[in-house]
C-alpha cells in the first residue's frame, strides 16, 4: 500500500471515530456553523467534541505546519482528507476568516514569532478575526482608503471607516488597512492588527437584501494601536508602509476561495430541479430543462477548470493573474446557478420565511449570491486584470 | 493524475505546434487547396509528412506498428490542427477509424493500418442519414448474402467520403430504425462495386459525401467487431471523435481568440489602440476565460477516456458542448472585433468562422450534447 493510500485508511478510521453523526448532517442554520472567538458558545456536545477532536489532530488547518496548530499534511494529504470529509459530508469544523485569510498573508509575510502567536490562536478557534478593507469610499478602488494611522512613536492613533466587515459585530480583532503616509498611494498603506474591543473602536451591522446582516460598518475613533505586542511580534504584517502588497497577495488568495476552484461552485442542478418539481407535482418546462442542460455543462467544465486550476498551482505552472480568472468565471456561474434554483423552484422558493424552505433559504441564498460579483473584487475589475496582465492589452 | 501535460507530452505539444505552424499554416494548406478547388480538400503530401512524424498512427497499438498513445497525445496534434484550420483525415482517420479497428479481426488491421501508419491510406467514417447528427437512429441495412453481406441505403455527409480508401459504415443487421441492437460496422473498400459518392463542398472548404449504397457485395471479414454488436464499437468511435473534435474546437477557438487580441493591439481608431477600450477589454477578457474552462474540459475528457474511466462519455459530452459554445463565441467576437475587414476574404477570421460552424455540427452540435448530458444525468 503507498503511503497516501495508508493515510487514506488512518484518516478513515479516525473520522470514523471521532466526527459525530450530528457532524455528518448538512448545516441547517447559522449556529450550525461553529465560527470560534471569545464569546464563542457551542450548539451541542456534538459540535463541541468534533472541534476538539479536530484542534487536538491539528484539523482545523490540516495543511499548515505542526508548531502553528496545525497537522502538517502535505497538499496530497490534505486533498484526501477533504474527499474523506467530503465523503462522510463531515461539517467543517471551525470557519475563521484567520485561517481562511490572515493565516496565508502571516504565513508567507509574518515573522517566527508572529506565527507562533497569532497562528496558533487562530488554529484553536480562541481569536475571531475580520477583514478591515473596503471603505465607504473606496470599494473596487480600494487603494485609494483614507483611513489614517497617525505615528505617535509607539503606538499609532487610527480614525477612519471601514465597511463590509464580515461579522466584524461578533469579531475579536481585526486586520485592518490604514494609511500611514498621505503622500504614497501603494507605499503608504500598513497591514495592522488590532483588538475591537480597543477602546474607539465600534461596529454597526448592516441589513442586506437578503434579510441578513452577515456585514458591517467598523468605525474608528482615536483608536489606539501599539506597534508591537512583545518581543519579535510586531502589531502589522510584512513592512511599515508596505501593507499593499499583503492585501494583494490576500486578495489573489480571497479570489480563490471565493472562485470555489476547490468545488465550491461545480455543483450541477438539473438532476436535482427535475426531482424536486416532480415531488412537488411539476414537471420542467422543456425550455427551463434545456437551460439547465446548458447551465450543467458549464458547471462540469468549469469543475474541471478548478481541478486543472489547484493542480497548476501546485507545480507553479499557473498563470499568476489567473485566480481573477477562475473568481469572474466561478461567482457568474454561481449566480446563473440560483437564478436557475428559483425558476426551477416556481413560487415555493419565493417563500420568506416558511418552515418548508428552512426560513426562506432558496430566496436568500440566491440573493446572496448577488454579492459573489462584488465581493472581493468586481466581475468588472477582474476584467480588467485579465485584460492588463494575461492579454496584455494596452492601457486606457 | 495532474490536469496537465507530462514532460513527454509537453515536448509532444512543442513539436506539433511548430510543425503545424511550419506545414500546416493556414496559406500553405487550407488557402492552397481552397484555391485550386482540390477535390480532396486537403493535401496528401502532408499526410505522408504526418506519417513521417509518427502522428498518423498515434493512436494504433504498438502491437500494431502504431505508437501505442492516448487521446491526450492525440488532442495535443488536434489542437494545432484547430489553430492553423489545417485540412487533414487526422480526425477521421486517425482518431475515428483507428478506434473502430482497435475491435476489428487481425486480417482487418492488417489490411488498413499500415496504409494509415505510412501515410498512404485515408478513412472515412460513415454514421449520419440526416443533416443532423443522429446516430441512435441507423437505418442503412446490410442483409446477410452467403458468406458475407449486401449493404443498401444511404449516408449524409460523410466528411471526406470520396477521398477515402476505406470508408467504416454503420448499418443495420437486425431490428428496427432507432433500435440499439442490431448494429454491425463494416469496413467498406473504396473500389466496393455498387457504391457511389455525391461529393459537396461545404462552408469550411472541406469535402462531404452524400453516399449511396445499392447492394454493395461485402464480405464476411470486412465486419468490424460482432455482428449486431456494433453499437458498442459505434459507441466507443463516437466518444474518441467527440472529444478529439472538441480538441480540435478548442485550437479553433484559441486560434481566432489571438488574431483577434493581436488586432486589438494594432488597429488604431479615435487616437488610439482599440484594445484601450473597456468595451473590447472586457469581452476579450471573457473570451479568455470561457477558452480556458473549455480547454480543462477537454484534458479531463482526454483523461478520462485513456484511464478507461465510465465518466468519460459524460465528459466528451460536456467538453463537446462546452467547445461547441467557446468556440462559437470566439468565432463571432473575433469577427466583430475585426470590424469592416473580419468580413473581407483576406483575413483570417472569417475562416475560422466558418470552421468552427463545419465542427460544431460534426459528431453533434452543442444542443445535442447538452441534451445528453442532460439525459445522462437523469432528467
Amino acid at each position: 500500500m503507498s503511503d497516501l493510500e495508508t493515510f487514506r485508511e488512518e484518516t478513515r478510521s479516525w473520522l470514523e471515530a471521532n466526527c459525530p453523526a450530528e457532524m455528518r448532517e448538512p448545516v441547517r442554520d447559522e449556529e450550525d456553523i461553529y465560527w470560534g472567538g471569545r464569546r464563542a458558545t457551542f450548539k451541542s456536545d456534538a459540535q463541541k467534541s468534533w472541534f476538539d477532536a479536530c484542534v487536538a489532530k491539528g484539523y482545523t488547518v490540516p495543511a499548515w505546519p505542526k508548531e502553528y496548530g496545525g497537522a502538517g499534511l502535505s497538499p496530497a494529504e490534505a486533498k484526501v482528507l477533504r474527499q474523506e470529509m467530503t465523503r462522510i459530508k463531515a461539517r467543517i469544523p471551525l470557519s475563521s476568516f484567520g485561517i481562511w485569510m490572515l493565516g496565508p498573508a502571516l504565513l508567507h509575510f509574518g515573522t517566527e514569532e508572529q506565527k507562533k502567536h497569532f497562528l496558533g490562536q487562530i488554529a484553536r478557534g480562541e481569536i475571531r478575526w475580520c477583514q478591515g478593507y473596503s471603505e465607504p469610499g473606496s470599494g473596487s478602488d480600494l487603494v485609494s482608503l483614507q483611513t489614517f494611522g497617525e505615528d505617535k512613536g509607539d503606538h499609532w492613533v487610527v480614525n477612519g471607516q471601514k465597511v463590509w466587515t464580515s461579522y466584524a459585530d461578533q469579531a475579536d480583532w481585526i486586520f485592518c488597512l490604514v494609511r500611514t503616509d498621505k503622500e504614497d498611494k501603494y507605499k503608504g498603506i500598513t497591514f495592522m492588527l488590532f483588538d475591537t474591543a480597543s477602546e474607539g473602536c465600534s461596529t454597526k451591522p448592516i441589513k442586506l437584501i437578503s434579510g441578513n446582516s452577515p456585514f458591517c460598518e467598523t468605525f474608528m475613533e482615536d483608536v489606539k494601536v501599539p506597534k508591537s505586542y512583545g518581543e519579535g511580534i510586531p502589531a502589522y504584517v510584512g513592512e511599515i508602509n508596505r501593507g499593499w502588497d499583503v492585501a494583494k497577495y490576500l486578495l489573489g488568495h480571497e479570489r480563490e476561495m471565493i472562485s470555489g476552484a476547490d468545488g465550491g461552485n461545480t455543483g450541477t442542478v438539473g438532476s436535482a430541479m427535475s426531482r424536486h418539481a416532480a415531488k412537488g407535482g411539476d414537471e420542467l418546462d422543456p425550455v427551463l430543462r434545456a437551460e439547465l442542460a446548458m447551465f450543467d455543462v458549464d458547471a462540469l467544465a468549469y469543475g474541471a477548470m478548478g481541478e486543472k486550476f489547484l493542480d497548476e498551482i501546485k507545480v507553479g505552472k499557473a498563470h499568476p493573474a489567473q485566480p481573477n480568472m477562475m473568481k469572474y468565471a466561478g461567482t457568474e456561474l454561481n449566480k446563473r446557478r440560483h437564478e436557475l434554483m428559483m425558476s426551477a423552484g416556481g413560487s415555493r422558493s419565493l417563500e420568506w420565511e416558511s418552515e418548508e424552505t428552512s426560513g426562506g433559504k432558496p430566496s436568500r441564498g440566491w440573493l446572496r449570491t448577488k454579492a459573489n460579483s462584488i465581493e472581493g473584487g468586481t466581475s468588472e475589475v477582474m476584467l480588467n486584470v485579465i485584460s492588463k496582465r494575461i492579454l496584455d492589452l494596452p492601457g486606457s | 493524475m495532474p490536469l496537465y501535460h507530462d514532460e513527454d507530452q509537453a515536448m509532444l505539444a512543442d513539436t506539433a505546434t511548430s510543425f503545424m505552424a511550419d506545414q500546416g499554416n493556414i496559406k500553405d494548406q487550407l488557402r492552397h487547396w481552397r484555391d485550386r478547388d482540390c477535390p480532396d480538400g486537403f493535401g496528401h503530401g502532408l499526410w505522408k509528412q504526418m506519417a513521417e512524424m509518427g502522428f498518423t498512427g498515434m493512436l494504433v497499438g504498438e502491437g500494431d506498428g502504431g505508437l501505442g498513445m492516448g487521446h491526450v497525445e492525440a488532442g495535443i496534434v488536434l489542437e494545432e490542427i484547430g489553430r492553423n484550420l489545417t485540412p487533414s483525415p487526422f480526425l477521421t482517420s486517425s482518431v475515428l477509424a483507428a478506434t473502430a479497428l482497435k475491435h476489428g479481426s487481425n486480417d482487418l488491421k492488417g489490411r488498413y493500418l499500415p496504409g494509415l501508419i505510412e501515410g498512404d491510406s485515408v478513412f472515412a467514417v460513415a454514421i449520419d442519414e440526416t443533416a443532423k447528427h443522429r446516430p441512435s437512429r441507423i437505418t442503412t441495412r446490410a442483409e446477410k448474402s452467403g458468406n458475407g453481406f449486401k449493404l443498401s441505403g444511404s449516408k449524409s455527409f460523410v466528411i471526406q467520403g470520396a477521398s477515402a480508401d476505406m470508408l467504416v459504415v454503420a448499418a443495420r443487421t437486425s431490428g428496427s430504425d432507432e433500435d440499439d441492437d442490431g448494429i454491425t460496422l463494416f469496413a467498406v473498400p473504396k473500389d466496393a462495386a455498387n457504391m457511389s459518392h455525391n461529393s459537396v463542398r461545404l462552408v469550411d472548404s472541406s469535402m462531404a459525401t452524400h453516399t449511396k449504397f445499392d447492394g454493395v457485395e461485402l464480405d464476411g471479414d470486412a465486419v468490424i467487431g460482432e455482428v449486431d454488436g456494433g453499437r458498442e464499437v459505434l459507441n466507443a468511435m463516437l466518444t474518441a471523435g467527440r472529444i478529439g473534435a472538441a480538441a480540435e474546437g478548442v485550437g479553433v477557438a484559441s486560434g481566432a481568440m489571438d488574431i483577434t487580441v493581436d488586432y486589438l493591439k494594432q488597429r488604431k481608431q479615435f487616437g488610439k489602440l482599440i484594445g484601450e477600450f473597456q468595451a473590447l477589454q472586457h469581452r476579450a477578457s471573457h473570451l479568455y476565460s470561457e477558452v480556458e474552462i473549455a480547454r480543462a474540459a477537454v484534458i479531463k475528457a482526454q483523461q478520462l477516456l485513456d484511464g478507461g474511466s465510465e465518466k468519460a462519455e459524460l465528459m466528451s459530452s460536456v467538453a463537446k458542448a462546452k467547445v461547441a459554445k467557446t468556440a462559437g463565441l470566439a468565432v463571432k467576437e473575433g469577427v466583430q472585433m475585426h470590424g469592416g475587414v473580419g468580413m473581407t476574404d483576406e483575413y483570417d477570421i472569417g475562416l475560422y468562422m466558418k470552421r468552427d460552424r463545419a465542427l460544431q455540427e460534426f459528431l453533434g452540435d452543442a444542443y445535442f450534447h447538452a441534451n445528453r448530458v442532460a439525459e445522462m444525468s437523469g432528467y
